[in-house]
């Protein structure tokens, strides 16, 4: 990357980051509540979202930045198999539509905001619930540290260089995020989502129409890769078709899991907002399909990278002219800024409710909740900045890796108590433990990679650790449950 | 009708049924535009629930 700077494309850029500052600020007005007075003001929204803005929201902050920038890496470096982004943002939403509308009523019956605070009243147990809400949090923080990542990412393309201005503009974001809180990324995501779907469609096809057409595009990226060899191609290799699928299935079971897009589901209006927005969601996934291509798009066009992250900008410093390329670099950075803003507040929503509430001042007032939480989202971003500074890029990676493996360890713990009652609150813990320390310990020693070998009769099976880890998971929690049920019946009287 | 829903993990989750580069539609090898197609799909599986399920009583 050059490190001159381009002062049309800073320009653009800076004009559309100080748009969407002013809008942050002002956010605290929109759709006016006491943003003050309650948590569900400042960290849901007001619980008053409908269908559009939810899915500018969680089109938002489930599409991050992040995607933008590493899906199409992932496919440049290794084709086919960076693609299982697609099956998994499809499959994602039958369960959304299945599943979170069930969520949604049993948390708005009882004014809950958290997957933490479903849990206790499924369970009433305050270790799963403990559990529950330290796996969020310790997920959310390098996802956050991800988004910012991925803003440096763009900020270096203009040739910026240096730790400032991404500090500056995650100072930005943590003060308009603590005085206006789920407003102000619901606001914002209404043009992040727009830029970046303006920016997408262009891309889409304006440069394969530079590149010759898809099918040279597809004949470059296939040329390269017969040329690199191993384990990439146009089409999956036979032993990568398992880890493809299941980490499609794991990846989708775990995205509904995260504090940030629960956030989205909690802050909706109704039950039937969430089930329209499974309907109107794979728009996005359409656009991710897309972006994914840009991988492909990269060798057409002869880009040479030093690091794959850098796939995306150079791209679009290629080809198309300074102010579009700044256009198009405010967007990801603008698209960072949602998702670690709605992560923040997620996290901050767990800690307050099911931390500082359960343990250290139960008789907390409405108030008093949210002024917590506003103070947790600005340590929270912090922890995140002083991470991505301090700490080497790969740290935070692998711990998103194994963070999406950790948060996929509270799926039975959140979803089995919206449809029965029968695990027993202490196996569905045992089962959290056992899957998280099982799948934690078999990606360690394959070197943090997120996958798992089995060998059965002379045959090896490769797939995603995760959802090894969430079988194993599930096996214990229901030999615990049926143990226990033998060694103390539990009365038929006990729950209603 | 529920089971509509199951239709997408089927056709996405057994990789066998694309993973090949013939036939191509508009340059788009086979796996990449059958797996873009099942996400029109998967929106209209899920609206054909949605239009068969009773309506939640309102509040």
């Amino acid at each position: 990357m050059s490190a001159e700077i381009d002062w049309i494309a800073l320009a653009v850029f800076v004009f559309f980051f100080a748009l969407v500052t002013v809008m942050g600020f002002f956010a605290a007005r929109w759709k006016a509540g006491p943003v003050d007075s309650h948590l569900d003001e400042w960290g849901l929204g007001g619980r008053q979202f409908g269908t559009w803005v939810t899915w500018f929201l969680v089109g938002g902050d489930f599409y991050t930045a992040y995607t933008v920038i590493a899906v199409p890496a992932l496919v440049y470096a290794v084709g086919a198999y960076g693609f299982f982004a697609l099956p998994y943002t499809i499959i994602v939403y039958p369960f959304v539509f299945a599943v979170m509308p069930l969520l949604w009523k049993a948390a708005h019956k009882k004014g809950h905001v958290t997957a933490a605070d479903v849990v206790l009243e499924a369970h009433g147990s305050r270790g799963l619930e403990l559990a529950v809400a330290v796996t969020g949090m310790v997920a959310t923080m390098p996802y956050i540290a991800l988004q910012l990542i991925g803003m440096g990412v763009v900020i270096q393309a203009i040739g910026l260089t240096g730790e400032l201005p991404i500090i500056a503009a995650f100072v930005i974001l943590a003060l308009y995020t603590y005085s206006s809180g789920l407003r102000a990324p619901a606001l914002i995501a209404f043009v992040k989502d727009i830029m970046i779907y303006i920016v997408v469609l262009v891309a889409v096809v304006v440069v394969p129409a530079k590149l010759g057409g898809y099918a040279a595009v597809f004949s470059a990226a296939n040329d390269a890769f017969a040329a690199k060899g191993g384990a990439t191609g146009l089409v999956l290799k036979p032993q990568q078709m398992l880890a493809y699928a299941t980490l499609a299935l794991g990846s989708a079971l775990a995205a509904f899991m995260y504090p940030h897009t629960l956030t989205g589901i909690f802050a909706s209006k109704s039950a039937d907002t969430i089930r329209k927005n499974a309907i109107l969601l794979p728009a996005y996934t359409l656009l991710l399909g897309l972006i994914a291509l840009l991988g492909y798009m990269a060798y057409a066009a002869h880009i040479k990278v030093a690091s794959n992250n850098d796939v995306v900008p150079a791209l679009f410093k290629a080809l198309f002219p300074s102010w579009f390329a700044g256009f198009a670099f405010a967007a990801i950075a603008i698209g960072a800024l949602v998702p670690a803003a709605v992560m923040s507040i997620g996290a901050a929503n767990l800690f307050t409710r099911n931390v500082w509430k359960s343990y250290v001042n139960p008789g907390i007032s409405h108030a008093g909740e949210a002024s917590v939480a506003k103070i947790v989202s600005l340590i929270v971003k912090l922890g995140a900045l002083a991470f991505t500074i301090f700490l080497p890029t790969q740290y935070a990676l692998d711990l998103q890796l194994l963070g999406g493996l950790w948060i996929l360890q509270t799926f039975p713990a959140l979803v089995f108590g919206l449809f029965t009652r029968w695990f027993r609150a202490e196996g569905l813990l045992l089962g959290w433990a056992a899957g998280i320390l099982w799948g934690s310990w078999t990606a360690w020693s394959n070197g943090l990679k997120p996958l798992a070998t089995l060998d059965l009769g002379g045959a090896s099976y490769v797939f995603y650790v995760g959802l090894g880890a969430l079988i194993l998971n599930v096996a214990v929690a229901a030999i615990a449950t049926v143990i226990q049920n033998l060694a103390s019946p539990r009365s038929a009287i006990a729950r209603s | 009708m529920w089971v509509l829903l199951l239709v997408p993990f089927v056709g996405l989750l057994w990789v066998p049924f694309y993973n090949f580069q013939e036939p191509a539609l508009f340059g788009f090898p086979f796996f990449y535009w059958y797996q873009l197609a099942w996400v029109p799909i998967c929106s209209l599986l899920i609206w054909l629930v949605y239009r068969s399920r009773t309506p939640d009583e309102t509040p």
